[in-house]
């Protein structure tokens, strides 16, 4: 509650000196937005459903692209920790990949598939892919023995070992690598949006460039925060805080 | 077998039977007795019926980069038999944890092996379970969950693994407790837990590594008193692992010293005190002082060696 009280207070405050800037009118209104202006950009984008239908296409692409890079790099990040010629050779390009950008991806996917909707995703998966795989990797490792030596001794045995020890055992690294993974596809994808035509979040942002509107530019970038901020606030947030209540882990802050 | 004595002062017990179950081969501090070789060899040609645990001369070496091939366990011949409570006591890396490791199926012997009813222990099986020091209790699921856990993987039904884990929780007294977190228990009942989740795969043997080793003494006698009964109630083979000389002498049917590194069976005790036992009678910390009399040289030699390697000898 008081947490509440302050974050409300603090918003207030910072939404109060970005209007008394603007109406100080340093720099002319088309370069410097003011609250209202957004708010009411806010409003009509989403009263002439443009914001609602640029949130509904990069939306479908997030769970479509984030959903199968989750897959992927499950069973990547497994087959990392359980066999050392895929660990030292595989695994290294992986590390290494990770410092590309995943928006350098862009170009090469749209020689690869055209400009559409498929060399988004392509992006989208490599944006997140790798910090799955790592994640996973290092959760399955840093399983303490002493969880697969009491599931062996209790009787289980190969699939069923990992998915009923190894996995959960791996959770809260696991956790940890998924919701960084969602940040990075995120990303990836507004970016990957940016750069050409495909409706979404990305191109309503570059919209805003075109019709030189400042108010839309910044609406959307709202926009942008405040859909990172939900998806972690009421899913991740909420895999995390189960399992520090199951595990008794102190949480982060 | 061991009944003909049982009227005898422990002293005599200890002179006449000290190395009944040593190998032929005197080892150091063995009671190279030549009765001894007698059932030592009748043993090995037919097997008595009741025995359900064989350790028949069995070594496990370790190989370690910077020492190289370090012995843990040297011929280590015994017998076990079938609702017997075996205690093993030594100094810390006598390969204690090793051996149960080994009875457990979790590691193999470098030579000899284990029988358990005559077959020969190639793995991990339903027939026992190891209760390990630091128990490895599964913090993502409840007490129940933790309690079903190995009657899941045989594939019992869900409702039978309910009603099973109900029953054990009962016996160990936690049944309040069935949907609490690991992490939201004591270090007692946490004991209990394992176990609970142990005694519900039906195991034949339950071999316990330095189960309470970690708790006050209070709790700890606490879970004595349960695990005698507990034992008393399912017939169990017990075969517990522990460095406290009178914790030994309180639980066991019998207690086998072990030598400092490597590790070899040094004497055995019979215990043929009436149940139930406290650990503060006097008759079990007769028998404590007599196992402590045999053990102290080995928790000399062991306390050395740490010195020396303090001393970067």
């Amino acid at each position: 509650m008081k947490m509440a009280l302050s974050q409300a207070s603090f918003y207030f405050v910072l939404l109060c000196i970005w209007q008394a800037i603007a109406q100080a009118k340093i720099w002319p209104p088309y370069l410097f937005p003011t609250p209202l202006g957004v708010w009411d950009s806010l409003r009509a984008g989403f009263t002439d459903h443009t914001f609602w239908m640029g949130i509904g296409v990069s939306m479908k692409r997030m769970v479509l692209g984030y959903g199968l890079s989750a897959i992927l790099g499950i069973a990547l990040g497994m087959l990392l920790a359980t066999n050392k010629f895929w660990e030292d050779t595989l695994g290294r390009l992986v590390v290494s990949l990770q410092s590309l950008p995943s928006l350098c991806w862009l170009p090469l996917a749209i020689l690869w598939f055209g400009l559409n909707e498929k060399a988004i995703l392509f992006v989208v998966v490599m944006g997140s892919l790798l910090s799955v795989t790592i994640s996973t990797e290092t959760g399955l490792k840093s399983v303490p023995r002493i969880y697969s030596m009491a599931g062996r001794n209790l009787g289980a045995r190969g699939l069923g070992l990992f998915f009923h020890v190894l996995l959960p055992a791996s959770l809260p690294h696991l956790a940890s690598g998924l919701k960084q993974g969602w940040a990075f596809a995120w990303r990836s994808l507004i970016s990957g949006e940016m750069i050409f035509v495909t409706l979404g979040l990305g191109q309503l942002l570059m919209m805003g460039r075109d019709l030189n509107d400042i108010n839309q530019v910044v609406a959307v970038m709202v926009l942008i925060v405040v859909i990172g901020f939900l998806t972690d606030a009421l899913f991740f947030r909420l895999i995390e805080a189960s399992i520090q209540r199951k595990w008794g882990l102190k949480p982060a802050s | 077998m061991n009944t003909p004595i049982f009227s005898a002062s422990f002293r005599a017990i200890h002179e006449s039977l000290g190395g009944l179950h040593s190998p032929p081969q005197s080892s150091p501090g063995s009671h190279g007795l030549p009765v001894d070789l007698e059932i030592y060899g009748l043993r090995k040609s037919n097997p008595a019926p009741e025995v359900k645990i064989q350790l028949d001369g069995v070594h496990r070496d370790f190989h370690q980069p910077q020492n190289g091939c370090v012995q843990a366990l040297i011929d280590i011949n015994l017998d076990i038999r079938s609702g017997e409570f075996v205690c093993i006591v030594g100094p810390s890396g006598c390969g204690k944890s090793t051996l149960l490791h080994l009875m457990a199926g979790l590691d193999q012997p470098t030579r000899g092996e284990i029988r358990i009813d005559g077959r020969r222990v190639e793995g991990p099986g339903p027939d026992r379970i190891l209760i390990f020091q630091d128990l490895g209790l599964f913090p993502w699921l409840t007490v129940r969950q933790n309690v079903e856990f190995g009657l899941r993987m045989k594939r019992t039904s869900r409702r039978d693994a309910h009603s099973c884990a109900r029953h054990y929780l009962k016996l160990v007294h936690l049944s309040h407790f069935e949907n609490y977190y690991i992490h939201q228990l004591s270090g007692g009942m946490r004991q209990r837990v394992a176990l609970a989740r142990s005694l519900a795969i039906q195991p034949d043997v339950l071999l316990m590594d330095e189960p309470f080793a970690a708790l006050d003494a209070q709790t700890r006698d606490l879970l004595h008193d349960e695990l005698e009964r507990i034992w008393s109630e399912t017939a169990q083979t017990i075969i517990f692992v522990t460095h406290n000389v009178r914790e030994a002498a309180r639980l066991g049917d019998r207690v086998v010293v072990l030598t400092f590194r490597p590790g070899r069976i040094k004497s055995q005790f019979p215990v043929p005190l009436s149940r139930p036992r406290h650990m503060e009678h006097t008759n079990v910390a007769m028998v404590a002082s007599q196992v402590m009399e045999e053990l102290r040289e080995e928790i000399q030699k062991s306390v050395r060696m740490e010195y020396g390697n303090e001393n970067g000898a």
